[in-house]
């Protein structure tokens, strides 16, 4: 862990990128302490404020803290994404060891469901969702969930497929191993490495997917914060005032520059014969 | 590659199949009525029995999908409840707005990106190499939105160098081409990074390829070996990305279109969505599906005939 860490600050990049994702997560975690004001209390006398010592990002139609309100919101984007891939990379590796070790039909069957899930365009497919069951975090955490399950399950598979035929495991099913103990044992300590990176390099995704359906309306309710939802009060007020997009942008910006270059040096890390391509 | 074709294509019809399956069973099986949804909290019981036996909703549920799967192959995707016009009707007419706004934004980012990432290799590691480096990356991990909020922040309210709302009048091509702009730049500054960092990798392996080798030694200029050999095999991956990138291109186009309330099948989606108009909601969906699946099937064909090993892996 230590050997990963010295290695992603040697590249500037790597650093870069580390510095933005521990200084928003930090600050995401201690919103409570850091923030100066209640993200959710009314303060219509000082509505529309822009930025000064008491309000260091503004404040909204409302008269709340953007700064306080940008603080809570990460809490949410963390969240989301940190329990949606989480559940994503669990469901997915069941699935895509299912597709590699089972037989030939599942394999086809499996791989049939994961194509035909990747066949929406996302954002639309999340709006479908809204569209029956209500706008809530929950459907936007399944959504999340759902649309990513096939590409950890493919990832999955793949890696499956080829330990699959080492010599090593066959050697050990003919002294009778169960497939649970092979998968459990050679399989998938193989495969969390290469997850991780790809689990790192989708936080940024998932997290301007929350922030994208947020600012439909699409995702969390008012009044709680969401760096989406303070862009969507910001759209509503463009022609009157530029800090509350500037105020739900900038930390959206960070964390998806942070965690793309954190993740591209990790991927380096454990693939250098990637370094050479992107 | 005649079978891969019929393989490839069957495949690609079977994957919308299931997806419209899949999309009906959402719609029908997920707790609440759609009716009673549609009509709102005041609606008597008279009236949502009525809208269910419009929808067909009071059939069986094996009745309904048949029926549904009928109507489909004869190209009917059912009424809109709101206007009364057939859905087909209003996704075919918000349809080419999104198509031409995707097209332009492809070939902005083509025209920006692509020469950024020639330029990147020729000069690999130097500052400006490093530079549109990191600058490619900002711009692949700024979502969409963000930039076209930006955009109509700087360029349309506080400059207001460009229209902030709409589509541009009909018969008039250059209001359209001026309301295109700002849509266009929003969804191509991702794929201006993209490209640009695609075509800088494959333009540094083509470089190492003994043909480039031999062209050298052949004693050809720099110039037409980078322009004339190299680039052209470099820009082949870039075919097969922006295949497999249309989904991401409709999502950021939905977003896109609602920031600058242009009229196309997101802005259709959202508006659906809002007013529970599910039969449009099915519709615009269903069409946004199709687009998606055909250009990664048609990816996959260009690929296949332009590197025949791929054939075999279906």
């Amino acid at each position: 862990m230590i050997a990963v860490i010295r290695r992603v600050i040697k590249e500037p990049t790597g650093l870069f990128g580390l510095l933005l994702v521990t200084f928003i997560v930090s600050s995401a975690l201690l919103a409570g302490i850091i923030a100066p004001y209640d993200p959710i209390a009314l303060n219509i006398a000082d509505r529309l404020q822009s930025p000064s010592q008491s309000h260091l990002l503004g404040t909204d139609q409302l008269g709340r803290d953007l700064f306080s309100r940008v603080l809570f919101g990460g809490r949410v984007a963390l969240g989301v994404a940190l329990a949606a891939i989480g559940v994503a990379l669990v469901c997915g590796i069941v699935l895509g060891m299912l597709a590699g070790f089972g037989p030939p039909w599942l394999d086809k069957a499996i791989l049939l469901f994961f194509d035909t899930i990747r066949s929406f365009p996302t954002v639309m497919f999340a709006l479908a969702a809204v569209a029956l069951v209500g706008p809530s975090l929950q459907t936007v955490i399944v959504v999340i969930i759902v649309t990513t399950i096939p590409v950890y399950g493919r990832v999955v598979r793949t890696q499956t497929l080829s330990i699959k035929s080492n010599e090593f495991i066959k050697a050990e099913q003919v002294m009778g191993a169960k497939t649970t103990r092979i998968l459990g044992m050679h399989v998938l300590p193989n495969i969390v490495g290469p997850l991780m990176i790809l689990a790192s390099m989708d936080i940024p995704t998932v997290i301007a997917l929350e922030a994208g359906l947020s600012f439909l309306g699409m995702g969390v309710k008012p009044p709680t914060p969401s760096w989406g939802s303070i862009l969507n009060d910001g759209f509503a007020l463009i022609r009157v005032t530029p800090w509350p997009i500037i105020a739900g942008s900038l930390p959206l910006i960070l964390i998806t520059l942070g965690f793309t270059f954190l993740g591209e040096s990790l991927r380096d890390f454990i693939d250098p014969k990637l370094r050479k391509s992107f | 590659m005649l079978l891969y074709i019929i393989k490839r294509t069957a495949l690609g019809v079977i994957i919308v199949l299931l997806a419209v399956a899949l999309l009906f069973c959402m719609i029908h099986l997920i707790p609440g009525d759609p009716a009673r949804i549609l009509l709102g909290p005041r609606a008597t019981p008279e009236l949502i029995a009525a809208m269910s036996a419009r929808l067909g909703l009071d059939l069986p549920f094996p009745v309904q999908i048949g029926r549904f799967f009928m109507n489909l192959l004869r190209g009917d995707l059912g009424m809109d409840v709101i206007t009364n016009r057939p859905v087909v009707e209003i996704v075919v007419g918000q349809l080419p707005y999104t198509l031409w706004l995707i097209f332009f934004a492809i070939f902005f980012a083509g025209l920006i990106g692509v020469p950024l990432g020639c330029y990147s290799a020729i000069h690999r590691n130097s500052l400006f190499d490093r530079i549109s480096g990191f600058i490619s990356v900002s711009f692949i991990t700024t979502p969409s939105f963000v930039v076209a909020l930006y955009a109509l922040l700087i360029f349309a309210v506080a400059l207001q160098w460009f229209p902030a709302v709409g589509a541009g009048d009909k018969g008039d091509l250059l209001d359209q081409a001026v309301h295109l702009v700002l849509p266009v730049i929003s969804i191509g500054l991702a794929w201006v990074g993209y490209l640009a960092r695609l075509v800088r990798a494959s333009m540094l392996e083509v470089m190492e390829e003994s043909h480039i080798r031999t062209a050298r030694a052949f004693g050809l200029s720099e110039r037409r070996i980078i322009y004339h050999y190299a680039l052209k095999l470099a820009i082949l991956p870039t075919v097969s990305v922006i295949g497999v990138g249309m989904g991401f291109l409709l999502s950021s186009a939905l977003l896109t279109e609602i920031v600058f309330a242009r009229p196309g099948i997101g802005k259709l989606i959202y508006d659906s969505v809002i007013t529970r108009n599910y039969p449009v909601v099915m519709g615009s969906v269903l069409a946004s599906t199709i687009l998606f699946v055909v250009s990664t099937t048609m990816s996959d064909l260009i690929n296949a005939w332009l590197d025949p090993r791929t054939r075999a892996t279906l």
